[in-house]
């Protein structure tokens, strides 16, 4: 549970998650932010107004899912480093997922990486198809990683292999 | 002596938005701050601020405080003093402060204290070893000192510091053994205990620590799980082995010079101590002295910055410089609306008491 130990439940969760159908359209935003905090970048920041507007800024964000087309320029704007895009039918085995990366260094493309989920654990590999880090991401990268398509909805990190002993 | 309108203690957000809101009605501004820069709190923030983005949000906080640092700069009206430390404002109206071994003195037509929060401690055995810090401490080692505090730490406290420092830890590479927390949920925002985790860091609700070991420093830490009154629960203790144990366990208003002032003063817990009484233009019971950001209440930079432009305005306004009365009302309403939300129903409660 999220006010316990910062992992959401699957009932937290269902709260957030794009439907399947949707999914399998293409790149979509998931957007994991899922208290009432005093907050909006997220809504200034997709130009497509995906976001609903804020009635008020301690609203949680509400996603109008037919207007996202998985642009992924949100990614970066959100302090919560919470909003993540998804495309699930990226090829026949693997979903493509888009994550934003603060650490150093960077991942390489065709890289691969170990792959974690919401609770930090490892449940697979991955490989990095592309690492986006313009001035006007101020910052913070944005990873895309091929991941097998069943862990798709559970990974939400990845950490480097190089210097361990897998290399 | 120094003559000024406006006299202003600390430069941390709330401090620079008051000069400059001052300063934009046509006030002479005076600017004391303890350290050799600008921005207080916000120049160890690397990371992305929270907040409406009216206010800056999305932005770091190392780049709001040179955001603000500019404009003060260019600005005519205002009177910067670095490394200055504010000591005492006396009966007749005079400010003292310690600035380059020489004491200066300023008589200013109002004041507006802004000197933010200072850390608490919590007692456990050897807390005074090397190797213990405060998080405000480690975060200005590595963020502006570019010092690793250690190779493994032990974050006590998962309120907002905790979190975010805990995640700037990892990233200068420092490992971060296991964030604990006395009560039973996390306090700081969720989407950033989330990021903790999925970078594989525990946290630990109802834990807390017994001990720290090491004979010359930090060499590991005795942590417990605790029940709802803070007993420790027989059987689950625990060593972790760690060389640095952080505490970030909250910050208590740093409010001297309100007291000594003679301001009137009232303790509250959901504004983390004693703070001044006030009105809804944040002056306090003595006529001319104001106050604004965490003194006022520990709060946000967001919050810091709306309360340091309405102090700064009311400050004007009562030397009978023109304001637009229509900025007042916007800056309260933007006040109230980022304090409408289920985390700032602490701060509503804390002001209804403190608020005349
Ligand atoms: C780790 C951490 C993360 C945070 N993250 C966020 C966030 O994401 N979003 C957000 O909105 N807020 C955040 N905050 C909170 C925010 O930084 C503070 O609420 C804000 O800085 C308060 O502003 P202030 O101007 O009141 O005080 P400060 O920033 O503390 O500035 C006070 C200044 O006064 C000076 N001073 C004190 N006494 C004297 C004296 N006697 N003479 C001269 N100068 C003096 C100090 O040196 C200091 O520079 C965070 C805080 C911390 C510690
Ligand atoms: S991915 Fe693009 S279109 Fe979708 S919400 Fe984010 S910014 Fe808007
Ligand atoms: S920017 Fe991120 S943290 Fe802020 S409201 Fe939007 S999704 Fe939530």
């Amino acid at each position: 549970m999220l006010k316990k130990d910062g992992v959401p439940s699957p009932e937290e969760l269902q709260e957030v998650k794009p439907s399947f159908e949707r999914l399998q359209e293409g790149p979509v935003v998931i957007v994991e932010c899922m208290q009432e905090i005093p907050c909006d970048p997220c809504y200034y920041a997709c130009p497509r107004e995906a976001f609903r507007p804020f009635d008020d800024i301690n609203q949680k964000p509400e996603i109008d899912y037919k207007k996202c087309n998985g642009c992924s320029i949100c990614i970066a704007h959100c302090p919560g480093l919470a909003i993540f895009v998804l495309d699930y039918p990226y090829s026949e085995n693997e979903g493509l997922l888009k994550i934003p990366y603060e650490l150093k260094p960077l991942p390489e493309k065709e890289e691969e990486v170990t792959v974690l989920n919401r609770a930090g654990e490892e449940i697979g590999r991955g490989r990095v198809v592309h690492v986006l880090n313009t001035k006007k991401q101020d910052r913070t990268a944005i990873v895309s990683v091929a991941v097998p398509k069943d862990i798709l909805m559970d990974a939400r990190h990845i950490r480097l292999r190089r210097g361990t002993d897998e290399g | 002596m120094r003559q000024t309108d406006l006299a202003i203690i600390g430069a941390g957000p709330a401090g620079l938005a008051a000069a400059l809101e001052a300063s934009r009605a046509g006030a002479r501004v005076i600017l004391l701050e303890r350290d050799d820069w600008l921005g207080g709190q916000l120049v160890k923030q690397t990371h992305q601020f929270f907040g409406s983005k009216n206010e800056f949000a999305g932005m770091r906080g190392v780049d709001i405080a040179t955001h603000f640092s500019e404009q003060i700069e260019k600005d005519e009206n205002i009177q910067v003093f670095t490394g200055a430390t504010a000591l005492g404002f006396y009966e007749d109206g005079v400010l003292t402060a310690a600035c380059a071994g020489r004491m200066i003195k300023i008589k200013p037509r109002t004041l507006l204290v802004a000197s933010g929060a200072m850390e608490k401690m919590i007692p456990f055995e050897n807390n005074d070893l090397p190797g213990v810090y405060g998080a405000g401490a480690v975060q200005t080692l590595m963020n502006v000192y570019g010092v690793a505090p250690g190779k493994k730490v032990l974050m006590v406290g998962a309120g907002n510091i905790g979190l975010i420092v805990s995640y700037q830890l990892i990233q200068a590479g420092i490992e971060v053994e296991a964030i604990i927390e006395g009560a039973s949920h996390v306090g700081g925002y969720w989407v950033h205990a989330s990021k903790i985790r999925r970078m594989g860091v525990p946290i630990l609700t109802n834990h807390t620590i017994l001990k720290a070991r090491g004979q010359e420093k930090v060499e590991g830490a005795l942590i417990t799980r605790i029940d709802e009154n803070w007993q420790p629960v027989p059987g689950e203790e625990r060593e972790v082995s760690v060389d640095t144990v952080c505490l970030a366990v909250g910050l208590s208003p740093l409010a001297e010079l309100l007291w000594q002032a003679g301001c009137e003063m009232e303790f509250s817990p959901q504004l983390g101590g004693y703070v001044p009484i006030r009105d809804s233009n944040l002056e306090t019971t003595e006529e001319g002295i104001y106050i604004a950001g965490d003194v006022a209440g520990i709060e946000e930079a967001t919050s810091a910055i709306l309360e340091g432009q309405l102090a700064g305005i009311s400050a004007a306004r009562k030397m009978d410089y023109r304001i637009e009365e229509e900025k007042v009302e916007e800056i309260k309403a933007n006040l109230e609306t980022l304090r409408a939300g289920p985390v700032g129903e602490h701060i509503r409660q804390g002001l209804a008491n403190v608020e005349r």
